[in-house]
């Protein structure tokens, strides 16, 4: 399944519910799906959609979804410049916990199985194992 | 998705997140809350058991809007949690700064 997102806020719902509703049953639990994998996608999404292709309407973010027998795997990239995710502040240290912003890699690394950047830093891999 | 506000007896402000709170509809949810801060409101219940999901972006208008309520000298609680967002607010400790109750009744009994 492949799917270009335009660059805009209000599409992440919609691009999340087309995704999980695609999915074919088996693979994940519906449990897994309607948190995890909805979660999950909504953060990389918002993600690319802020800080990637900067809101701008003209630019889309790319998502592809890899279904395998025990896994479904999802890539979301956009055009941006990337970013080193390996810079991020830990959002639960006490003085970032009243942080508005931060959470989102953080809640994606505890959704999902296995989370993968691109070198350039703007893609992004979630996958999630059959469980 | 959707927002839904009514005001109990006791003026306790009662916010229903029906579906998803993230990214694309989160200002709306502040802008709602704000309006109710900024008619004389002060206590509010945002009641999440009509909730499927809730992104980074959404727990971050959380955290904001209880620091707006609280600097206005009121209070937000939270309530109607299922066992994933329970585990959510636990994983990034934002139960440490949110009254958590299991129903919204529990919350507005707590006033």
């Amino acid at each position: 399944m492949r799917l270009d997102v335009p660059s805009d806020l209000g599409m992440v719902g919609d691009a999340v519910e087309l995704v999980a509703s695609h999915l074919p049953p088996g693979t994940l639990s519906p449990r897994r799906i309607s948190f995890n994998l909805r979660t999950a996608l909504a953060e990389a999404l918002g993600n690319a959609i802020r800080y990637g292709t900067g809101e701008d309407p003209a630019r889309v973010v790319r998502v592809r979804v890899e279904l395998g027998r025990d896994y479904v795997r999802i890539y979301v990239i956009d055009d941006g410049h990337g970013f080193d995710s390996s810079r991020l502040p830990d959002p639960t240290s006490p003085p970032n916990v009243e942080r508005e912003y931060g959470r989102g890699l953080f809640v994606i690394r505890h959704l999902v199985d296995d989370v993968a950047f691109n070198e350039k830093g703007n893609g992004i891999c979630l996958t999630l194992r059959a469980g | 998705m959707r927002f839904t506000l009514k005001k109990d007896k006791s003026g306790v402000v009662i916010v229903g997140v029906e579906g998803q709170l993230i990214v694309g509809n989160r200002q709306e949810l502040k802008q709602k809350v704000l309006d109710a801060l900024e008619e004389g409101s002060r206590k509010f219940v945002i009641d999440f058991s009509k909730t499927g999901y809730i992104d980074s972006s959404g727990l971050g208008v959380l955290v904001s809007l209880s620091k707006k309520i609280r600097e206005q000298g009121g209070e937000l609680r939270l309530a109607g949690l299922n066992a994933d967002l329970q585990t959510l607010f636990e994983l990034t400790k934002l139960d440490t700064l949110f009254a958590i109750t299991r129903t919204a009744e529990e919350a507005l009994a707590a006033f």
